[in-house]
C-alpha cells in the first residue's frame, strides 16, 4: 500500500515521537476503564429517578427505576419463568445457528469455486429482514413451541457465524503455510494447527454479535406469536394494557439477558483461548 | 515568506534536549535527545543520519513544532517554532506520500493552498505551476494511487513547496524506494532544490545520499542522540551522476561513516520491557 | 501472528458488537468490490458472483417443488387458466414437511400476488403500498440514526473524555434488545410512523457511529501531523482529512444500517396496532394463513426485496461517492 492515505489498516496510532511499553493490563488499569462509564451509568440513573419525582413527569414511557423495580419484585415468579422460556429459545437458538454457521462456513472456506456463489448470496440473504420468516417458522415448528423462536434466533446468527468463520479461516498469513508446507505438512495439520487457530478470534467476533442476535430474534419471534409466559408475550400485552412499568421489568429482564450473554461470550473468549481475546477485540 | 538576507540563520537549535515519557504506568521515561547546537543558514541543504533511534526525526518534528521540545531553545524564521509553524513557514515531507486518496494529484497539491483561502484560480495555477516543477504536468488529473511510488513522492514534494516556504522539512523521503529511483530522486531533488531557493533538513539512513545531497552533514550519535559531527561537503556545488565517482566523494562517506561508528558507542542496554517506536525515529 | 500494541482507539472496553459487524460488512466489499477501477484493469461487473447466487436461488426452488413432487400433498387441478384439465397426482412419498400448509406449491405464491382482495384491490398494490410505507420508515429512522451517529462520533472523536464515559454505555446499549423496548416507544409514545422511525434509529445509529470514529481515525498518523504543519484548526482537519477518510467506513455502515432500518421499521410497526406497513401485512397473512398460505410468502418476498433494494441503494450510492477512492482488492479486506 504505498502511499495513499486510504482506509489503511487499523488506526492504532501514538502520538508523534511516543513509545509505547506493551504490558497487560493490571486490575487497576482494568478499574480505571470503566471508571467513567460506570459514574455515568449511575448518574443517568440518579437523575432519572430525582427528574421523575421532582418534576411528576407522567410515568409514560420512562417510569421511575424504582418503581419498575417494585414490578418486578411483585410478579417475579411470573417474570422468572417467562424469562426462563425466552432465555431457553436464546440458547437453542445459538447453538442451531452458531454450529450450523461455522460447519457452513468450514465448507464454504475449503471450496473455492463454491464460495464465490455463496457468499455474496450469504451477503444477500443478511440484508434481508429476516425476522419477515418468523411467522414461517411459528407455522413450521408451531406456535406454541420453543423451536419456532429457536429457528429464528438461529436464522439470524447463522449468516455473521459462517461469514466470519470464512473470514477467519481464510485470514491465515500466507507465510505461515508456506512455512507449514516446508514441513511436508499435511492438508489437515495445515487446517488443525494454522487455519483454525486463525479463525479463532474472528469466531468469538461473530459469537459476540451472535448473542445479542439470538436475543433479539427470540424476542421478536415472540411478538409475532407465543404463549404468554414469554418475555415477548409479556412485553407486548403489558404495553397495550399500558401498564409500562410491568412492560419495563420484562424489558429489564430481556436487556439483561442479552448483555449477560454478551458478558459470557467474552469472559469464555478470555478462559478458552486468551491470546483471542486481545485480537479479537481489535478485529471486532 | 523568505527573507532575502542570504547568510541568514533559518533555524537555530541551543541546548535542545528531548525526554518521552512512556504511556504505561511505571515505565522509565527515554531520552531522546540530548544537547543539541545547530545552526542552519539560508540556502543551505542539511542532512542528518545516524543509527535508528537516535531521534534525528525527532528532531525534524521539534523544528517543525509537532513535537514539543524538553529542554532548550529552538529558533525558525527568528520566531518560535509554533509561530513559525502557524505562519507555514515550512513544508514537510515524510517517508511515506501521505496523498489523499480522494483527492486527485492537482488537488493534493492544492490542499496547502485551500487551507490557507487562496482562491480557486491561483489555487490551481500555483499547483500546476508546482507539478511542472517536479515533472508531473501531465498527471495532474490522476488518482494517487495510479502512480509509482516514486512519481507519488514527487507529488508530496510539490505539496510541499506550495506555499513556497522557507524551509524544507524531510524525514526519509526515499526511504521506501529501491536504490535506482533513490538516485534517480536525488537527482531531480537536486534540481528542484536549485531552482526554488530553500533550505533543507534532511532526515536519512543513507550516507551515500546525505553525502551526495548535502551542503553539510550532521552526524548523530546513538539515543541519547547527541551531535557528534558535522561534516562540511566541499563537493561542487553542481552534482550529478558522476559526482559519485569522485574521489572526494568516497573520502567524505568514510569520514561520514567513521563518525557514525564513534557514535555508536552509546548503544542503549537492552530494556526488560519491550520498546516500540512508532511513526518516527527509524 | 504478530500482535499490535495494545492502545485504546475507542477507548476502555471493546466496542466489538457493531466493530464485528463492520468487518462483516467489509466481507462485502471483498465479494463485491466497490468499484473496478481503471487501474485494475477495467470496469467489468463482477459476473460470478450474481450468476452464482442466481443459481442457488434456483437450486432452493427446485428442491422446493423437487420436494413436494416426491413427498407433498396430493394435487389436483380440475382448470389451468380456464382450461379444463384433469391432473390428479399423488406423490410416491409423504413427507409431512413438503406439505402445502408449510410450503405452499410456487405457483400458489404467485397467484397470491395477482390475486385481488375484496376491495378489488390486486394484492401486489397492496404490498408495494405496505412496503413504501415500511420504506418511508425506515428511511426516516436511517437519516436520523445516521445523522445521530455521526454527530456522535465527531463529539466522541474531539472530547476525549466523553469518549471514554459513553462509549462503553453505547456498547451496552447494543446489546440491549431494543426490540423489546420498541413496544413501549411506539405505543407509549403514540407518535405513530415517527416512533417506528425512532425504532430504527436505533439500531442504526450505533453501526455508524462506530464506524465514523474509526474512520476518522483511519489516516495516517502522518497525515494529521501535515494538517498539523499547516496550523489547520479543527474544523479544517475534520473536513479535509477526517471526513473523507471515514467515508468507506460509513459505507460500510451504512449497508449494515440499511437493513437494520428496515428491520426496526418492522419491528417497531409490530407491536403498534399500525397495519399500514410490512409488519401489518405480515401480521394479517399469519392470521389467514390456513385459508390462503400464498399471501405470508408473497409478503415476505417483499419484504425480503425490500430489505436487498435498500441495501443496494446504498451500494450504488457508495459507487458514485467513492468512486475516486483507491479500489480495495478482493479479499483484502482490513
Amino acid at each position: 500500500m504505498i502511499g495513499g492515505v486510504g482506509p489503511g489498516p487499523g488506526g492504532h496510532a501514538l502520538a508523534p515521537g511516543g513509545l509505547a511499553v506493551v504490558r497487560g493490563p493490571s486490575l487497576l488499569d482494568r478499574v480505571r476503564e470503566w471508571l467513567p462509564a460506570a459514574v455515568l451509568f449511575v448518574s443517568i440513573l440518579a437523575a432519572w429517578e430525582i427528574a421523575v419525582r421532582v418534576f411528576s413527569i407522567q410515568q409514560f414511557i420512562l417510569p421511575r427505576p424504582l418503581a419498575i423495580f417494585e414490578q418486578w419484585r411483585t410478579h417475579l415468579t411470573e417474570l422468572n419463568s417467562a424469562a426462563l422460556y425466552t432465555f431457553g429459545e436464546v440458547i437453542g437458538g445459538l447453538l442451531i445457528g452458531v454450529i450450523g454457521g461455522i460447519v457452513a462456513g468450514l465448507v464454504t472456506a475449503r471450496y473455492a469455486m463454491f464460495r464465490e456463489s455463496v457468499m455474496p448470496f450469504a451477503v444477500a440473504v443478511n440484508s434481508i429482514p429476516i425476522i419477515a420468516f418468523a411467522p414461517v417458522f411459528n407455522n413450521l415448528f408451531g406456535l406454541d413451541k420453543q423451536l419456532s423462536k429457536m429457528m429464528v434466533a438461529a436464522a439470524l446468527c447463522f449468516f455473521p457465524v459462517m461469514i466470519n468463520t470464512v473470514r477467519g479461516l481464510l485470514s491465515a498469513p500466507a507465510p505461515a503455510i508456506e512455512l507449514m508446507r516446508s514441513y511436508a505438512a499435511s492438508s489437515r495439520d495445515i487446517f488443525l494447527k494454522v487455519r483454525v487457530p486463525a479463525a479463532v478470534p474472528f469466531v468469538f467476533t461473530a459469537l459476540r454479535i451472535s448473542a445479542t442476535l439470538a436475543t433479539i430474534g427470540a424476542v421478536i419471534g415472540e411478538y409475532f406469536g407465543a404463549p404468554k409466559v414469554s418475555l415477548g408475550q409479556y412485553i407486548v400485552t403489558y404495553t397495550s394494557y399500558l401498564n409500562f412499568e410491568r412492560a419495563w421489568a420484562a424489558i429489564v429482564y430481556a436487556c439483561a439477558m442479552g448483555i449477560g450473554l454478551y458478558v459470557l461470550v467474552v469472559v469464555t473468549e478470555r478462559l478458552v483461548a486468551p491470546w483471542a481475546a486481545d485480537r479479537s477485540a481489535q478485529i471486532g | 515568506m523568505t527573507e532575502p538576507a542570504a547568510l541568514a540563520p533559518v533555524v537555530e537549535l541551543s541546548g535542545v534536549s528531548k525526554t518521552f515519557r512512556s504511556t504505561t504506568v511505571g515505565s522509565t521515561p527515554v531520552q531522546a535527545l540530548t544537547g543539541i547546537d545547530l545552526t542552519i543558514r539560508q540556502g543551505e541543504f542539511v542532512s542528518l543520519i545516524g543509527p535508528s533511534g537516535c531521534g534525528k526525526s525527532t528532531l525534524l518534528r521539534i523544528v517543525g513544532d509537532l513535537t514539543p521540545v524538553s529542554g532548550g531553545t529552538i529558533l525558525v524564521n527568528g520566531k518560535s517554532a509554533e509561530r513559525a509553524r502557524r505562519d507555514r513557514d515550512y513544508g514537510m515531507v515524510f517517508q511515506a506520500p501521505v496523498l489523499f486518496d480522494w483527492r486527485s494529484v492537482q488537488g493534493n497539491v492544492e490542499l496547502p493552498l485551500e487551507i490557507t483561502g487562496r482562491p480557486a484560480g491561483e489555487r490551481a495555477a500555483r499547483a500546476k505551476a508546482m507539478l511542472d516543477l517536479v515533472e508531473l504536468g501531465e498527471f495532474t488529473g490522476h488518482q494517487p494511487w495510479q502512480l509509482s511510488g516514486g512519481m507519488q513522492q514527487r507529488v508530496a514534494i510539490a505539496r510541499a513547496l506550495a506555499l513556497d516556504p522557507a524551509l524544507l522539512l524531510m524525514d526519509e523521503p526515499f526511504g521506501a524506494l529501491d536504490e535506482m529511483t533513490r538516485e534517480r530522486m536525488n537527482l531531480e531533488l537536486l534540481r528542484i532544490w536549485e531552482r526554488t531557493d530553500t533550505t533543507v533538513i534532511f532526515v536519512t539512513h543513507s550516507i551515500p545520499e546525505a553525502v551526495f545531497l548535502s551542503t553539510r552533514v550532521v552526524v548523530m550519535s546513538a539515543r541519547p542522540g547527541r551531535i557528534t559531527e558535522i561534516i562540511g561537503i566541499d563537493l561542487p556545488r553542481r552534482r550529478d551522476v558522476e559526482t559519485r565517482e569522485l574521489e572526494r566523494y568516497f573520502e567524505l562517506v568514510t569520514r561520514v561513516r567513521e563518525a557514525l561508528r564513534r557514535g555508536e558507542g552509546n548503544a542503549p542496554v537492552g530494556g526488560q520491557a519491550r520498546v516500540r517506536a512508532e511513526g518516527l525515529s527509524a | 501472528m504478530t500482535t499490535e500494541p495494545v492502545h485504546e482507539e475507542l477507548g476502555g472496553p471493546d466496542p466489538a458488537l457493531a466493530e464485528a459487524e463492520l468487518e462483516l460488512a467489509a466481507d462485502l466489499d471483498a465479494i463485491a468490490p466497490r468499484r473496478q477501477g481503471r487501474a485494475a484493469g477495467g470496469s467489468r461487473v463482477r459476473v460470478r458472483p450474481i450468476l452464482g447466487s442466481i443459481a442457488i436461488v434456483i437450486a432452493i426452488l427446485v428442491v422446493w417443488e423437487g420436494g413436494k413432487w416426491l413427498g407433498g400433498d396430493p394435487w389436483r387441478f380440475k382448470s389451468i387458466l380456464g382450461f379444463p384439465v384433469a391432473i390428479d397426482y399423488h406423490p410416491p412419498f409423504a413427507w409431512k414437511f413438503f406439505s402445502d400448509l408449510n410450503f405452499p406449491h410456487l405457483w400458489v405464491i404467485l397467484e397470491a400476488f395477482v390475486r385481488r382482495d375484496s376491495n378489488g384491490v390486486p394484492v401486489t398494490v397492496l404490498l408495494v403500498e405496505a412496503a413504501f410505507f415500511t420504506f418511508r420508515g425506515a428511511l426516516a429512522g436511517f437519516i436520523l440514526g445516521a445523522s445521530l451517529g455521526l454527530g456522535l462520533a465527531i463529539a466522541l472523536v474531539h472530547i476525549r473524555l466523553l469518549e471514554r464515559s459513553l462509549v462503553p454505555l453505547l456498547v451496552a446499549s447494543q446489546t440491549v434488545p431494543i426490540v423489546a423496548v420498541a413496544p413501549v416507544i411506539v405505543v407509549g409514545l403514540k407518535a405513530g410512523w415517527f416512533g417506528i422511525a425512532l425504532v430504527a434509529a436505533y439500531l442504526t445509529f450505533f453501526p455508524v457511529t462506530i464506524a465514523a470514529v474509526r474512520g476518522m481515525r483511519s489516516a495516517d498518523q502522518r497525515a494529521f501531523e501535515l494538517m498539523r504543519s499547516y496550523a489547520a484548526s479543527d474544523r479544517e482537519i475534520l473536513l479535509h482529512l477526517r471526513l473523507p477518510a471515514a467515508a468507506p467506513y460509513l459505507f460500510t455502515a451504512f449497508k449494515i444500517a440499511a437493513t437494520a432500518s428496515v428491520v426496526g421499521a418492522i419491528v417497531g410497526e409490530l407491536p403498534s396496532g399500525i397495519r399500514d406497513g410490512l409488519a401489518g401485512q405480515l401480521l394479517n397473512a399469519m392470521q389467514y394463513y390456513s385459508i390462503q398460505p400464498g399471501a405470508l410468502w408473497a409478503a415476505i418476498v417483499v419484504a425480503s426485496l425490500l430489505g436487498i433494494g435498500c441495501f443496494a441503494l446504498v451500494v450504488l450510492a457508495e459507487r458514485r461517492v467513492l468512486r475516486n477512492y483507491r479500489p480495495t482488492e478482493p479479499g483484502a479486506a482490513t
